[in-house]
Order: structure tokens, then sequence, then C-alpha cells
């Protein structure tokens, strides 16, 4: 009975509180607008045109986008940007992954609440912070080649960031230090929310270790996991900050990312058109790689 | 948990050296900051004679008093409006239940992995046709609806576990919408709000490419965008460099040390944030 008053009720009460209630997201919705949504769509008109920014623009199709793949100069940048998922994204959510699963059986001492703390530390200092801060243990006379040093492996100090064949994965290993304390935290918290009669179930079963972990754990951390891959896909993507301060892009184009190369493109050299396409790809690669990831979580849990 | 002696040890030395991986970088900087300025000290090494002037130094050198001014105008120019925006739409469409909401969830929840190098021409133009390039407006509006997605979605996160019962309880006491939202279910919601606003603040300290992109005088930008000018103009006196990159992130961990507890939550959370 009371079920049914209230159901008749609400409609009424709804459709007298519609245009209050839409009152309410407007706000919202006007920033959004007018600094999100209007913006997408300028930048997929302004990638249809050949245009400096203060001349007179030439609408060229889909000519940006042809360049894009054609010429090495902006189809490198995408490259790279996708060498980068290995260390932000792989290296993060696989160490993470051991690490947590490690450190499961004593997450709730002492040491593993404070390590909790600690390994956030690189999530909330400026990204330009964690760039200075690796350019110079980087440098030739930093941390890492003095301790290459120390443990007589000297032959192979030198400047990380500097040399070609050093200085993509050398940037990669600064965001996978920002992102593995992230990763480690969040799987940490997801292994909590394991039952652990599903443990000892496995234990019984005669699971060793290794078996454990790929019949209970891994399964149960299928959320956990979809947001670390997420967030740091996404990361790696549209990494800006760290390259921007630790190498410009250099030595010679080698760590040159997709966001690098529309700030320089659009605000250097001028070239709209093309940065604002490369701007689309970017957009459009974000969602080519985060959609499948929800999807398979989704299907996973239903 | 059943757990052998040897794992749990052997999670203590993981977890102890997963802590002296994150540390040791801060402690470089650190120990460099004291290092006489223009000197390329060998890693980590004490210096003979600490030069605590060093940090005196970078107050001076990179303006930080006006910085801070700057960063801090920035802050109460985004974050209460966001918190205030991002509550009442995640109230509408979350607790309301408005027509249309669930368009309008999907509509917000696209931008919510966007990435900022995909908009920042035409904001760069826009703000520009507005007449605010160089001005903090030109930081704080786009901010304001780069935010949106995130905000929205994590209010409305909120709003939707609040039984609507409530609401009509306070209805039938004869409150308006506005005093229903006010009265009843802001205050209800001030953990999210904590957490929200703690994320939105290290978010805008630490914006870097709006910063450069929309303003050239470094004291008038963030604190991260102040950094990279800052790296700029001194990136060859490293210690000097080292000094000013620490007393512009110890704010950020300060804020985190102390609201640790609402941070972790929101962080893990909020993470879906690109």
């Amino acid at each position: 009975m009371a079920l049914l008053t209230r159901s008749a009720r609400r409609p009424a009460r709804r459709r007298a509180a519609a245009w209050a209630g839409w009152l309410f997201v407007l706000p919202a919705l006007l920033f959004y607008g007018v600094f999100v949504l209007r913006p997408i769509a300028l930048t997929l008109q302004y990638s249809l045109y050949d245009w400096n920014g203060i001349g007179l623009a030439r609408f060229v199709g889909v000519d940006n986008y042809v360049r894009i793949l054609t010429d090495e100069r902006l189809l490198s940048p995408i490259l790279h940007a996708f060498e980068l998922i290995i260390f932000f994204s792989a290296v993060p959510v696989v160490l993470g992954l051991l690490v947590a699963n490690t450190i499961r059986g004593i997450a709730t001492t002492r040491l593993a609440g404070v390590a909790r703390t600690v390994v956030f530390m690189p999530q909330v200092i400026p990204l330009v912070a964690a760039g200075i801060m690796w350019s110079w243990l980087l440098s030739s006379t930093g941390l890492v080649n003095q301790l290459l040093r120390a443990v007589g492996l000297g032959q192979l100090a030198r400047a990380w960031l500097g040399e070609f064949d050093t200085a993509l994965p050398a940037v990669g290993l600064i965001g996978a230090w920002v992102l593995l304390g992230l990763c480690t935290v969040l799987l940490l918290a997801g292994m909590g929310k394991i039952d652990t009669a599903l443990y000892e179930a496995a234990r019984l079963d005669g699971a060793g270790p290794v078996q454990e972990f790929f019949a209970v754990t891994l399964p149960g951390l299928r959320q956990e996991i979809a947001v670390c891959v997420t967030v740091t896909v996404i990361a790696a993507l549209s990494s800006f900050d760290i390259v921007y301060i630790s190498t410009q892009g250099g030595p010679g184009g080698a760590t040159s990312v997709p966001g690098l190369q529309i700030f320089y493109l659009a605000f250097s050299q001028r070239e709209v058109g093309l940065a604002s396409a490369l701007a689309m790809a970017l957009m459009v690669l974000v969602v080519l790689v985060v959609l499948p990831v929800q999807w398979v979580t989704r299907r996973g849990e239903e | 948990m059943i757990v052998s002696r040897r794992e749990a040890l052997l999670g203590r030395v993981l977890l102890v050296v997963l802590m002296a991986v994150t540390i040791v970088p801060f402690i470089s900087l650190f120990v460099t900051a004291l290092h006489p300025g223009g000197t390329y000290p060998q890693g980590i090494t004490w210096p003979e004679d600490p030069q605590w002037g060093n940090f005196a130094r970078a107050v001076e050198a990179a303006q930080m008093g006006k910085l801070l001014g700057s960063t801090l105008l920035i802050e109460v120019g985004v974050v209460p409006a966001a918190l205030l925006f991002a509550t009442m739409a995640g109230f509408a469409l979350g607790q309301l239940r408005i027509r249309g909401h669930r368009v309008l969830l999907v509509l917000f929840l696209l931008g919510l992995t966007l990435p900022f190098e995909g908009v920042v021409i035409p904001l760069y133009y826009q703000v520009r046709e507005m007449g605010l390039l160089g001005t903090r407006w030109a930081i704080v509006l786009p901010l304001l609806g780069l935010y949106m997605p995130f905000a929205v979605v994590w209010m409305r996160a909120h709003f939707a576990t609040v039984p609507a019962e409530l609401s009509e309880a306070a209805r039938v006491d004869g409150a308006g919408l506005w005093q229903l939202f006010w009265r009843i279910h802001v205050p209800l919601a001030r953990p999210a709000l904590a957490s929200l606003g703690i994320l939105l603040f290290l978010w805008t300290w630490n914006q870097f490419l709006l910063a450069i992109v929309m303003v050239d005088d470094p004291t008038r930008r963030t604190m991260a965008g102040a950094l990279g000018a800052f790296q700029g103009q001194y990136g060859t006196d490293i210690p000097l460099l080292c000094a000013g990159s620490l007393l512009i992130l110890a704010p950020t961990l300060l804020v985190f040390f102390v609201f640790q507890r609402q941070f972790a939550a929101a962080l893990l959370a909020g993470a879906v944030k690109g």
C-alpha cells in the first residue's frame, strides 16, 4: 500500500520539479559546454583547415590527417606514446600486482599503513617537479650513474635523457615512478575486498602461491586492474609535463609525444590546422584504448 | 589469513624497497638543494657546508610571494565555484533525477577521459576573443569547464546513494527545492565535498599546460606553471633549481599529509580522471 501511494505520487512531484531541477544542472552544463564541448567541435573544425592562427583559413579536408600518417615527424610522436604505455602502464600494473600480492598478507600491519601513505607521494606533487627531480637523478653526475659506478657498472653510466637510445625509456621510467604507488595501493585495496574464504579453499585444494594468484587474486581484481590500466594508459598517451620539462622532445625528436607536438605546432610553428588534427587523433586514440578496457570489465561482471 | 613467515618477511622487504624507491628522489632533491650554487654535486652527497640560504635565494629568484598569491587567487576562483556547480548538478542528476538525467550523465561521462591537449587550441583562441589572455581568468574559466565531468560524476555518485525518502520527508515538511538542497543535502555531502575539494585544489596547483599556454607572465600562473618558467631561467643552477622545486612541491605534500584520510579514498575513487 505504502509503495503504491509513493509511486503514484512521485511522477507529479517530478513534473513539478522538472524545470527547477534543470536550473541546478545549468551552471555546470554551461561551463562544460563553453569550455569543453564547444572546443572539441572547434578542434574538429580547425583540423580540416590550413590555418596559421591569424590570417585566412583554407579548407583542406582530410589533408592534415593524411600528413600525420605520412610525415615521420608527426607519426613518430604517436608511436612514442604507445611505447610509453609499456613504461607508464605495463610496468606499474604488473609490478604493482607482484608487490601488492606479496604484501597482501601483511596489509594490516603498521608498516603497510605507512607505506600506503609514502608511495602516494609522487601522485600529489606537480609532474613538473617530478620531471625536474628525475632530470637531475638521470643526469651524468646524478644518483643513477653514481649507483651504477658503485656496483661496478660504471661503463653503463651516461646522460640517460640525452642519448637517442635511452631517452624515451628514461622518460618512461619517470612515469613508472609516478604511477607505481597509485597502482600498488589501488590493487592492495582491491585485494582487501576479496573473500578470504576463497584463499583458504584454494590452499586446502593444494594450490601453490602461483596457482592461488591466478585462480583467486587476479579474477578478484578485475575492476581495480581496469582502473589502473585506464588511468595509466591515458597518462601515457597524453603525457606532456614530464616530457616538456625533462627533454623538450629531444634528442632529435626521440622523445616527442603527441601532447608536446600539438603544443609546438599550435603555439610556436603556428600550424593550427595540423596541430588540431593531431589533437583529434589523440582524443580518438584515448577513447579507442579506454573503451575496450571498460567494456571487458563490464562484461566480466555480468 | 594464512601467511607463512617467509612470505610475510618477503612482503616487508618489498614494502621497504618500494618506499625507498619513492623517497630517495626526494632526498636527492633535498641534499642537492644544499650544495653551493652553480655546482654539479655527485649523486647523493651531503655537502661539506650546507647552503641553507639556497632556499631563501630560490624564494627571491622565483618571486615566491607573488607566485603563492597568484596561485591562491586561481584556487579561490576555481575550487569553490567548481564545488558549488558540481554539487548542484550532482544533486539534480543523482537525487532529483530530473528528466533526461541519464542523457546528461552520459554527456558528462564523455568528458571524463579527455586529455587537455585535445581542447587547448580552441580554448586559446576562445580566451583570446574574450580578451582574457594573460589574465588568471584564462586559467580559471577553462578549468571550471574541464573539471566539470569528473566533479559532476563524483557528486552524482554521492547523491545517488542518499535515500529519496529523505527528500520526500523534507518536502512534506514544506521545504522548497533550494532549501532542500542547501539545508538537507549539502550538509550530508560534506565528506564527498571535502575529498573533491582537496583533489581540485591539488590539480589546480599542479596545472601546467593551461598555465604556460594562456599566461606568459610566470607570476600570474599556477605554481607548476611558474616552476616551468623557473626551470627555463635557472636550469643550469642545479642546487637553486632543486631548492625551488622543493618549495613548490612541499605545500602539496603538506596538504596530502594533513588531509590523508579523505585523500586516499578520493584518489582511489577519483583515479578515473586522466
